[in-house]
């Protein structure tokens, strides 16, 4: 659930598996341990998830949270939900809005970290120092700076539209129209997302050896060979754990929508799935169909994470 | 000569792009400091102020002194500290298991943090909301803490865990012959260099905490218990057609901690998220 992730080793650490500490039949220390943080993740996180699942399969409407009694309904939720025009709308919306983004953030972020291998020793540190300004920037305040940026009045864009154009922009709004809007969007999330994906790029390409590069580009080979040949076989396994956690995070995106939601745009025009299961059931009190939609997100989620969880345990088998 | 000309144009083609890659970077934050420290007619004038030529703190006051400000700085305070505080000593504890330990159940715990990390919240605000308004934790500090406790550990857990291994468990021995008692050894040895990783991952749960929208928004429906960032949407609501000077500089408040904490531990951040793929 935390926005930051640890990317998994690529190659074997070096350092020594640290050696089992107690050949003892039962040691209780490690469970001791752990009591605390088992509690928590069980209570806090495990038992909503149970309730979650529960409730999607419950009648669960605004008689419910009034204490009437939630009545099993199998899978009505799920058909209800999934028969449902607006519900696949706005799952191609999210899909449509991660893809671009994802796309752009991989694209810009993996040539920039390039950039970064090839400046000089000035130039990288000046860049760095600007992705890391834009990283530590939280996504709402940056959600509503951008929304200024883009404001109808009186923003940056369309003055500088108006100058360059010659044609009035003053009073354009950006927001009202869906597609716009999520252009914004896109704007404001792959701006977010690229120093993540160009720091942790760059750190795999120093470790691509300059000897292999000058033995290739004696050989004849180009600038766009060595990238194919050389480069991407290093970096492979980083490039595809980013791109995973880029498209599960891009999916989920709420902060940023309902933000820009509440500077400009048409809300039942703009939802994606989280702020959509958001409105679904905290703003019409239809917990039962909010539930199904969630399972169904947890599921998706899940499914694409799975190289993921995959990659990490792999290195967690070589210590 | 011509294949130097070459590489001096591909080397200012270079640097050119790097400076707008910076440009672009740093463009946004600085607009947000800038626009915070211009007058509402400079804001509201024709040509935009690209620089704050009519400096004032105005914004900063009015900002400040909006009913709501300090009410949700407090909130998010002590939400912030409660989980930093817990989450690492909970955290120190589990990876020190993980890490230190073999037992039988060591891999299932490892999958379950990993599977908990990819659950998203968005899913969970309703029944989290519904299981906290039944132990009666709507709109208490406690109540919010616990869930951003729950969710960072798993992270924190991962990540202290990395640094526990990076410690050689032969040093703590050596420091046992050397006549130290278990205590000891792990105090005096161990402990100090775990000290950079209790740092980073605390300063990757405070950001977790300060910056978070949705459980906030679903739990502390009261104003008077709302934290910093739905403070900051509510006052966007209300202000923003009318004064953008204003709402810059709540957004600055709000994100200058942040970007402060960043900067501090910016170094070990990178390297922290990365390092394992790349020290090879």
């Amino acid at each position: 659930m935390s926005a930051l992730t640890a990317l998994p080793a690529e190659r074997t650490a070096s350092a020594s598996p640290p050696a089992p500490r107690a050949r003892r039949r039962f040691d209780a220390t490690p469970l001791a341990l752990l009591i605390p943080s088992l509690i928590m993740l069980v209570v806090f996180i495990g038992w909503p998830l149970v309730q979650l699942v529960i409730m999607s399969f419950q009648e669960y409407g605004r008689e419910q949270i009034f204490g009437a009694p939630a009545d099993f309904i199998g899978i009505e939720n799920y058909v209800r939900v999934l028969g449902d025009a607006e519900f696949w709308t706005v799952l191609a919306r999210s899909i449509g809005l991660c893809v671009v983004s994802v796309a752009a953030t991989m694209v810009l972020g993996v040539s920039i970290a390039l950039m970064m291998k090839a400046l000089g020793k000035v130039m990288r540190t000046v860049v760095s120092v600007g992705l890391l300004l834009a990283w530590a920037m939280p996504a709402l305040t940056a959600t509503i700076v951008w929304g200024w940026i883009f404001d109808t009045e009186y923003g940056l864009v369309n003055y500088f539209l108006t100058q360059v154009t010659g044609e009035d922009w003053q009073g354009h709004s950006w927001l009202s129209d869906p597609l716009s809007f999520f252009a914004v969007a896109a704007i404001i999330i792959t701006w977010g997302a690229i120093p993540f994906v160009a720091f942790s790029t760059y750190a795999g390409l120093t470790q691509v050896p300059d000897e292999v590069m000058e033995a290739a580009s004696l050989d004849g080979a180009g600038g766009w060979q060595r990238f194919r040949l050389i480069v991407v076989p290093y970096v492979r396994s980083i490039l595809i754990v980013l791109l995973i956690l880029q498209i599960i995070w891009d999916l989920r995106v709420f902060a940023q929508i309902y933000a820009l939601q509440t500077i400009g745009g048409v809300r039942a025009d703009t939802n994606t799935i989280g702020v959509y299961i958001y409105s679904v059931s905290m703003a019409t009190g239809d917990l039962g169909s909010g539930g199904a939609i969630a399972v169904i997100l947890v599921l998706i989620l899940l499914a694409i994470s799975a190289y993921y969880i995959r990659t990490m345990l792999k290195t967690e088998d070589e210590l | 000569m011509n294949a130097r000309t070459r590489r001096t144009g591909r080397r200012v083609l270079l640097n050119a792009a790097a400076i707008v890659v910076f440009v672009c970077s740093v463009f946004p934050v600085y607009w947000m400091v800038n626009t915070a420290f211009l007058p509402g007619s400079a804001v509201k004038s024709d040509t935009p102020h690209l620089w704050p030529d009519e400096f004032t703190f105005r914004s900063f006051e009015a900002a400040w002194n909006d009913g709501g400000f300090l009410p949700a700085l407090g909130v998010s305070l002590a939400v912030t500290v409660l989980t930093v505080v817990t989450a690492l000593l909970f955290a120190f504890l589990a990876s020190i298991a993980v890490s230190r330990y073999r037992f039988r159940s060591r891999k299932t715990f490892i999958i379950a943090i990993l599977v908990i990390q990819m659950i998203p919240a968005e899913a969970m605000i309703i029944s989290t909301f519904r299981v906290l308004d039944g132990w009666q934790l709507l709109n208490t500090i406690v109540g919010l803490s616990a869930i951003y406790i729950a969710m960072v550990l798993p992270f924190t857990i991962w990540t202290l865990r990395g640094f526990v291994n990076g410690v050689p468990a032969d040093l703590e021995e050596a420091a046992m012959i050397d006549g130290c008692s278990r205590n000891q050894a792990f105090w005096r040895v161990t402990f100090p260099l775990l000290a950079p990783g209790l740092v980073s991952t605390g300063i990757f749960a405070f950001i977790q905490a300060w910056n978070e929208f949705v459980f906030a928004l679903v739990i502390m429906t009261r104003p008077e218990t709302q934290t910093l960032p739905i403070w900051l949407r509510s006052f966007v609501q209300a202000t923003k057609a009318t004064d953008w000077a204003v709402v810059m500089a709540g957004s600055t408040l709000m994100a200058i901690p942040v970007i402060v904490f960043f900067l501090i531990v910016q170094g070990r951040m990178t390297s922290g998220l990365v390092s394992g793929a790349v020290k090879g």
